[in-house]
C-alpha cells in the first residue's frame, strides 16, 4: 500500500486525476453563470446601459476553488485513503499474553483490555495459539495455548489484583513455563521495578521473542497514614520521578446521616524529581475519627487508596474525679496518671456529666466517684456501647454503693471499707499481681514483679465474680472487675487512680491494660507476637480498581499473617476486625517505594496506544459531498436567483440541518412538570385520593366512589373538594393528601420498602388510610379471604397502631351523622380503627368515654365502599346497593359513614370534646 | 382575479363608497351648453329653484309664479339655478406593462382600472358627464355610463407600452391619464401640448411596482418587456441598480415638468401602498385644476 505520512492509498493511481484539475480550472473558469429571463417594465429604461466590469463573465475565483475541491476530495475519496494503514509482519509460532494484574495497572485497565484484543485479533488472524496469564492469579496449572478467538472471549474475566505479584508468584509462573515448547511473549508490565522480572525475562528470551507493553499514565499510590503529632500524616509516591505535580487526596466516611462522602481533602506536591510527597491532614477529633479511608482524586487503582483502622482512631475519654483536685499536689490528683497516660492516645474530654454525656465519648473515667450523676443516661449510654471506667478509692471504699445489691454501674457487689495490706499498721506484705489468665483481656502482658499493692476495695463473693475478674491479686482477690452491660461495659479497678493505694499506676502495666481495654489506642502497629494466636475476620476488602468490596462470607485469617502486613493472594488489602478492635491492610505498605522497571534495551517497550486502520473514504467523499452543496448555494447566490421565498427556503433547509438538535432535555422538565401539577392540583383544593392498585377496574370504581362521596360532601357539609386524585404510592409524594382509599386486591404489587418508608411518614404525619378489602359479602372481614391475607401482607411494614372495632363510642360514630353501624355495599361487617386507650373510663353520667386525642391512622374494613359511593359523570349510582328501600336507606347510611370519615379526618376529635355532649344528648334523645 | 365588468364595478364601487361627491370646479363653461348640476350660486338655466323676484315688465306671463303671487298683491317670477355640467375624459393605459406585479398585490393594470373606474362613479355621481378619450365611448352622464365605461376598460391591447390617446378631448374640459409611463414620452408630451391647446387640465397619475422602484435584482440577467418585445441583457444586474434608478428619476421629472406646463397635477402611485392614498389625491386633483 502506498501511503503519504499516515494515511495510506487503495488504489493510489487514481490520484493521478489531479494532475486534470487544471484543466478543469480553465474550463471551468470560462463558463459563465446561466442568465435568468426576467420579464421586467422598466426595461425600457435600461437600454443602452453597459456593464462596468467585464470580468464577471467567468466564474468567481473562489467558486472556482470550491468546485476544484469538491472534485478533489472526490478523487481522493475514491482512492481509498485508509488511516494507519496496518502492515506488519506476521508473526508465527504460540504467542504468551502474560499480564501482571496487579493495581498498577489499574488506571488503564481498559486502554490495557483493548490493546490486548487488538493484540488477539492480529494472533487469530496470523492463526496463532494464545495463552494469556495473569502474575497476580496464583494457579500453578499447566499454561494451555488456544485459539485467540477464545481468549479474546475470556478477556472480561481479567481484572486487577489489589496486591502485586510476589517473588513466589513468579517462580510458581516459572515453573509453569518451563516445559513449554518455544513462543513469542507479549508483557502487559505495569512499569512497577521488581527485582524478580530479571530471571523471569532470562527465561522468556529463551522462549521467543518478548515485547514488553507498558503506559506511559504517571502512577501514584499512597503510604498509609500515620497520626504524628495531632495530624494525619499522609505519604504519597509515584513512580517517575518528573516535573513539579500536585495531586488531591481526599479523606471519605460516613458522615453523620450515614452516607458516604467526602469529609476532608489536600493536596499534595511533588517537588521537580522527587517521588514522595507528604502533607499533614489537621481534623477535629470527632470528623478523624469517622475517616475510614484516603485515596487520591483521579486515580482508580488499589494503590491509591489507603484504609485506616483503629490506629487513626482517638477515643474520647471523659474524665471525673471525686473530689476537687487540690491545687499544687499535683501527683495527688486522682486523674493525673491517667492524663498521662492518655493524653499522647486519645483526646481527653472534661466537663459536667450532662454535657460530657452529649459529647458521646467512648470511655468515661470515674475516679473514686460515689454517687454516678445522671446515672440513668449514663446506663443507657453504657448500654448503647459506652465504656465505663472506675476506680476505687477512699469515698468508695467508705460509701453504700453496692453494698447489699449489685449496682447497675458497678461490676461487684462491694464489701465495706477495703482492705489494707502491708502498711504500717497491717500484717503482711504488699500484694503483687497474679499473671492474667487466658481468659482476661490482659493475657500475655508482663507482670512487672515491682508492682505492689497496699490496698484495695473488696468484692462481695459471688458466683459472677470469678468470671467478671479480669485480673487478681497474687492471693486471688480481684483487681480489676468488669461486668458487660448491654453492648458496653462496665470495669472497676479496685486501687486508686494515684499511686496512693498501689504502685500500678507509676508502671507501664498501667498503660497497657488501658490498651487492652481499649481506653488508649496502641500507637504503633502490632508485632507478630502480639497476634499470635488471633484470627481476624475481613470487613470489607479492596478490589484491583480501589472501590470497596463487602467481604462476604470471607475466611478469617490468623494474626501471624496480618502481622506481616504485605498484601497478596492470601491477604486481601481490606479491613479486618478482630476482638476489640480492628486492623487495614493495604495494597502499598509503608515501606513501599515506587520506581520504574528497566528494561534491557534489546526489548522492545511499545505503549498501549491501539493504531486502528480508518478507511477515510466516507469522509473524502462526504466532503467533496458537502462542498458541492455549498457550491449549490453559492452559484445559486451568484446568479442571484436566491432571493425572495426562494432564499427562505433554503436559509431554513440550511438551519434544519445545523440546527437539528435532539430533545432530551424536555422529558426531565416534563416530569417535573408532571410533579408539579399534581402537587398544586393536591394542594388549591381539599382532594381526596386512592391508591391506585393497577387493577383497572377496581381503580375506576374507587374513583368513581371518591367522586360520589365528595359531592355528598359538597352538597352537605362545609368540606368541598375537588375531583378525587389516584396516587401512585411509588412514585408520588402522599403528604399533599389528608386521607386515601386503599382498596385491597389480592394481586397488587407489594409496595418497595421506599414506599413503605413514604407511607409510615404519611401515617405518622397526620395522614389516615382506609383500607378496604371488599369482601365482606363473600367472607366477613377478617376471615381469610385472598384480599385479607393481602392486607395483612400489605400492612405488616407500617406502623399501625393496635386496632379494636369500632367501640360505641368512637368519635366516627357522631363526627358529623350520630351513626351506629357503617355499611358499605355489604353491612353488618366490623370496621376496625385504633384501640382506645386501655385506661379510658366512663364518667358517671357521661354517655362517651373521654377518649384518646389524635386520630385514627387507620381504617379497616371490607364493605366496600366505594361501590356503594360510586357515581357516574350524570351524577346517577352506578351500583346497586341491597334492594328497594332498604337498599337506599343502606346507601344513605353509607354516604353518611364516608362523610362522618372525611370530618374525622379534617377536624380530629373536635366532636369528642365535652362541650358537645349537651347537644348530642339532645340530638339522641336521651 | 377574473375580471368582469361587474366584478370591476362592484369593486370600485366599494372603493368610491367613502368618499364624497366629487365635484369638480368647472372654470369655463360658456363653451358647454349642456346642463348639468353644477350650481353657479347665479340665477339662470337650471333645474333647482334660487329666488322669487318682483315681476317687472317684459316678464313673459308664463314665468309668473302663480302661488306665490297669489298671496299678495305683487306678481313674482320664479328664477332658477344656473347649472351646468362637466366632461371629464380618462384614459387608461391597457398596455402589457401595466401586466407586471412583482409579488401578491394587483398587476398595475389592476390598480389602474379600479382607480380610474372609482374616480369616474364619483365623478358621475356628482354629476359630471365621463367618457374615455378617442371616439370609443364619448363623456356621457348617468349611472349606465358607468357600466359603459367597465366594458370598455377591460379590453387590453396587445403594446409593449400604451401611447396616450388624445384625439376626441372636448376643449375645457377635464382629463385623467392614468399609466406607468415607462414607454416612448414623446407621445405623452404631445398629448399634453394637445391638451393645453385646448385648455384641457387634468391630472397624470403614475402607477408603479415596488420592484420597478426598487430594483432589487442581481446576477447575470435578461432583461424582457412584458410582451417581449424589448431586451436587455446584462452580466451584473447589481451594478445597474444606481442608473437605472438615475433614469427612473428623471422621467419622473420629465413628466412633473411637462404637467406642471400644461397646468395639470402629476403623482406616482405603487402597487403596494392602498388605492385609497391614490382616489384621494385624484380627489384633490380633480378638485385643484
Amino acid at each position: 500500500m502506498w501511503s503519504i505520512g499516515p494515511v495510506g492509498f487503495a488504489a493510489p493511481w487514481l490520484l493521478v486525476a489531479l494532475a486534470a484539475l487544471p484543466i478543469l480550472w480553465l474550463i471551468l473558469r470560462a463558463v459563465p453563470p446561466a442568465p435568468i429571463r426576467r420579464r421586467f417594465p422598466g426595461v425600457a429604461l435600461l437600454l443602452g446601459l453597459t456593464d462596468d466590469e467585464t470580468q464577471t463573465d467567468r466564474t468567481p475565483w473562489w467558486l472556482l476553488l470550491l468546485r476544484m475541491l469538491a472534485v478533489a476530495a472526490a478523487i481522493i475519496g475514491f482512492a481509498g485513503p485508509v488511516l494507519n494503514p496496518q502492515d506488519r509482519q506476521p508473526g508465527t509460532g504460540p504467542l504468551l499474553v502474560l499480564l501482571d494484574g496487579s493495581w498498577g495497572e489499574a488506571a488503564d485497565w481498559s486502554a490495557r483490555m483493548e490493546r490486548v484484543d487488538a493484540l488477539l485479533a492480529e494472533a487469530a488472524r496470523d492463526g496463532r495459539t494464545v495463552a494469556m496469564v495473569s502474575l497476580t492469579d496464583d494457579r500453578s496449572d499447566a499454561i494451555e495455548f488456544l485459539a485467540a478467538d477464545a481468549w479474546r472471549s475470556r478477556l472480561p474475566g481479567f481484572a486487577p489484583q489489589p496486591w502485586q505479584p510476589n517473588a513466589d508468584a513468579h517462580t510458581t509462573f516459572l515453573t509453569r513455563i518451563a516445559d513449554l515448547d518455544d513462543f513469542d511473549t507479549f508483557w502487559m508490565s505495569d512499569g512497577l521495578q521488581r527485582d524478580v522480572r530479571a530471571d523471569v525475562l532470562t527465561e522468556l528470551e529463551a522462549k521467543g521473542d518478548v515485547t514488553v507493553f507498558e503506559s506511559a499514565r504517571p502512577l501514584y499510590a499512597l503510604q498509609p497514614v500515620e497520626f504524628v503529632d495531632g495530624a494525619v500524616a499522609v505519604t504519597a509516591l509515584r513512580r517517575d520521578p518528573g516535573a513539579e505535580t500536585e495531586i488531591s487526596v481526599s479523606a471519605y466516611g460516613r458522615d453523620p446521616s450515614g452516607v458516604d462522602r467526602a469529609l476532608a481533602g489536600l493536596t499534595l506536591d511533588f517537588a521537580e524529581g522527587d517521588t514522595t510527597a507528604e502533607g499533614q491532614l489537621s481534623l477535629p477529633p470527632e470528623l478523624r475519627n469517622r475517616v475510614t479511608r484516603l485515596s487520591i482524586g483521579g486515580a482508580r487503582s488499589a494503590g491509591a487508596v489507603t484504609l485506616t483502622d483503629d490506629g487513626l482512631k482517638r477515643r474520647e475519654v471523659a474524665l471525673i474525679a471525686g473530689r476537687e483536685d487540690r491545687e499544687g499536689l499535683e501527683l495527688l490528683s486522682p486523674l493525673h496518671f491517667l492524663e498521662q497516660a492518655l493524653v499522647p492516645t486519645a483526646d481527653l474530654i472534661d466537663g459536667a456529666m450532662s454535657d460530657i454525656l452529649l459529647a458521646n465519648p467512648d470511655v468515661i473515667i470515674l475516679a473514686d466517684v460515689t454517687q454516678v450523676p445522671e446515672s440513668a443516661d449514663v446506663l443507657e449510654w453504657v448500654n448503647d456501647g459506652g465504656m465505663l471506667l472506675r476506680f476505687a478509692g477512699t469515698r468508695l471504699a467508705a460509701a453504700e454503693v453496692g453494698r447489699g445489691a449489685e449496682d447497675p454501674l458497678l461490676p461487684v457487689r462491694l464489701r465495706v471499707g477495703g482492705r489494707s495490706v502491708g502498711g504500717a499498721m497491717s500484717w503482711g506484705e504488699p500484694k503483687t499481681i497474679r499473671e492474667f489468665g487466658p481468659e482476661s483481656p490482659f493475657f500475655g502482658l508482663p507482670v512487672p514483679q515491682d508492682v505492689a499493692v497496699t490496698a484495695q476495695v473488696m468484692a462481695e463473693p459471688d458466683p459472677t465474680l470469678s468470671e467478671r475478674t479480669i485480673a487478681a491479686l497474687t492471693d486471688g482477690t480481684p483487681l480489676v472487675t468488669r461486668k458487660r452491660v448491654g453492648d458496653g461495659q462496665v470495669v472497676l479497678f479496685h486501687v486508686t487512680a494515684n499511686a496512693e493505694w498501689s504502685s500500678v499506676p507509676l508502671s507501664g502495666l498501667f498503660v497497657a491494660m488501658l490498651e487492652r481495654l481499649a481506653v488508649a489506642n496502641r500507637s504503633a502497629q502490632p508485632s507478630a507476637e502480639d497476634l499470635e494466636g488471633t484470627t481476624w475476620v475481613p470487613q470489607v476488602q479492596l478490589d484491583g480498581f480501589g472501590e470497596l468490596v463487602p467481604a462476604g462470607t470471607s475466611a478469617g485469617i490468623p494474626g501471624e499473617t496480618l502481622a506481616g502486613g504485605v498484601a497478596g493472594s492470601d491477604l486481601i488489602p481490606g479491613l479486618y476486625a478482630g476482638d476489640d478492635r480492628a486492623l487495614a491492610v493495604n495494597a502499598v505498605a509503608r515501606d513501599t517505594a515506587l520506581a520504574r522497571q528497566v528494561w534491557p534495551a534489546r526489548i522492545p517497550v511499545e505503549g498501549l496506544a491501539v493504531d486502528r486502520e480508518t478507511p477515510l473514504k466516507g469522509y473524502a467523499l462526504a466532503f467533496g459531498l458537502v462542498l458541492l452543496l455549498v457550491d449549490v448555494f453559492a452559484s445559486l447566490f451568484l446568479s442571484g436567483r436566491l432571493s425572495g421565498p426562494r432564499a427562505q427556503t433554503a436559509a431554513l433547509v440550511l438551519a434544519a440541518l445545523v440546527f437539528a438538535q435532539p430533545a432530551e432535555a424536555q422529558t426531565v422538565s416534563s416530569d417535573q412538570d408532571r410533579i408539579d401539577a399534581l402537587a398544586l392540583a393536591a394542594t388549591a383544593e381539599v382532594v381526596l385520593a386512592h391508591v391506585v392498585t393497577g387493577d383497572r377496574q377496581v381503580d375506576d370504581v374507587t374513583a368513581a366512589g371518591l367522586r360520589g362521596i365528595s359531592r355528598t360532601l359538597f352538597q352537605r357539609t362545609a368540606i368541598e373538594p375537588a375531583d378525587p386524585i389516584g396516587v401512585n404510592i411509588e412514585t408520588d409524594e402522599l403528604s399533599f393528601f389528608p386521607f386515601l382509599y386503599w382498596p385491597v386486591t389480592a394481586t397488587q404489587p407489594t409496595p418497595s420498602a421506599e414506599a413503605y418508608v413514604k407511607l409510615n411518614r404519611y401515617l405518622r404525619g397526620g395522614g389516615m388510610i382506609l383500607f378496604d378489602t371488599r369482601d365482606a359479602e363473600v367472607s366477613r372481614f377478617g376471615a381469610n379471604s385472598p384480599e385479607s391475607r393481602k392486607l395483612r401482607e400489605l400492612a405488616a411494614p407500617l406502623d399501625i397502631p393496635p386496632l379494636a372495632p369500632i367501640p360505641q363510642d368512637h368519635v366516627l360514630t357522631r363526627a358529623f351523622y350520630l351513626l351506629q353501624d357503617f355499611p358499605g355495599r355489604a353491612a353488618g361487617a366490623e370496621v376496625w380503627v385504633e384501640a382506645p386507650p386501655a385506661d379510658a373510663e366512663q364518667i358517671e353520667g357521661m354517655p362517651f368515654r373521654n377518649l384518646n386525642d389524635g386520630v385514627t391512622p387507620v381504617v379497616l374494613g371490607g364493605n366496600d365502599w366505594a361501590a356503594a359511593w360510586a357515581i357516574d359523570r350524570n351524577g346517577s349510582w352506578l351500583y346497586p346497593v341491597g334492594r328497594g328501600f332498604a337498599g337506599e336507606r343502606q346507601r344513605e347510611i353509607s354516604l353518611r359513614f364516608g362523610v362522618n370519615l372525611i370530618m374525622h379526618v379534617l377536624t380530629g376529635n373536635y366532636k369528642s370534646d365535652q362541650v358537645h355532649v349537651p347537644a348530642l344528648l339532645d340530638r339522641l334523645g336521651q | 382575479m377574473i375580471q368582469t365588468p361587474a366584478h370591476l364595478r362592484a369593486e370600485a364601487e366599494g372603493l368610491s363608497a367613502p368618499f364624497p361627491d366629487l365635484l369638480a370646479a368647472a372654470e369655463h363653461l360658456a363653451s358647454t351648453v349642456l346642463l348639468g348640476d353644477h350650481g353657479r350660486r347665479a340665477a339662470g338655466m337650471g333645474d333647482a329653484f334660487w329666488q322669487f323676484r318682483p315681476a317687472q315688465p317684459g316678464d313673459p306671463l308664463r314665468r309668473i309664479d302663480w302661488r306665490r303671487s297669489a298671496r299678495g298683491d305683487e306678481q313674482f317670477v320664479r328664477e332658477r339655478e344656473w347649472q351646468i355640467a362637466q366632461s371629464v375624459i380618462l384614459w387608461i393605459d391597457q398596455a402589457a406593462s401595466m401586466g407586471f406585479t412583482s409579488g401578491d398585490h394587483d398587476t398595475k393594470l389592476a390598480r389602474a382600472r379600479v382607480l380610474g373606474l372609482a374616480a369616474a362613479i364619483l365623478l358621475i355621481r356628482g354629476g359630471e358627464r365621463v367618457g374615455l378619450t378617442g371616439f370609443i365611448l364619448p363623456p356621457r352622464a348617468g349611472e349606465a355610463q358607468i357600466e359603459r365605461l367597465a366594458s370598455a376598460l377591460l379590453t387590453d391591447t396587445g403594446d409593449d407600452f400604451g401611447e396616450p390617446e388624445a384625439r376626441g378631448m372636448l376643449p375645457h374640459s377635464r382629463a385623467l391619464f392614468i399609466s406607468d409611463f415607462m414607454g416612448d414620452p414623446a407621445p405623452v408630451e404631445a398629448a399634453l401640448a394637445k391638451a393645453a391647446d385646448r385648455g384641457v387640465g387634468g391630472a397624470l397619475l403614475m402607477v408603479l411596482d415596488p420592484e420597478e422602484e426598487a430594483f432589487p435584482y442581481d446576477g447575470r440577467t435578461i432583461f424582457e418587456s412584458m410582451a417581449g418585445r424589448v431586451s436587455h441583457e446584462t452580466l451584473k444586474a447589481g451594478d445597474l441598480r444606481g442608473r437605472y434608478l438615475e433614469r427612473l428619476a428623471d422621467r419622473k421629472d420629465l413628466l412633473q415638468g411637462w404637467a406642471r406646463a400644461a397646468g395639470w397635477q402629476f403623482d406616482v402611485h405603487h402597487t403596494n401602498d392602498s388605492a385609497h392614498a391614490a382616489l384621494l389625491w385624484l380627489f384633490g386633483a380633480m378638485e385643484r385644476v
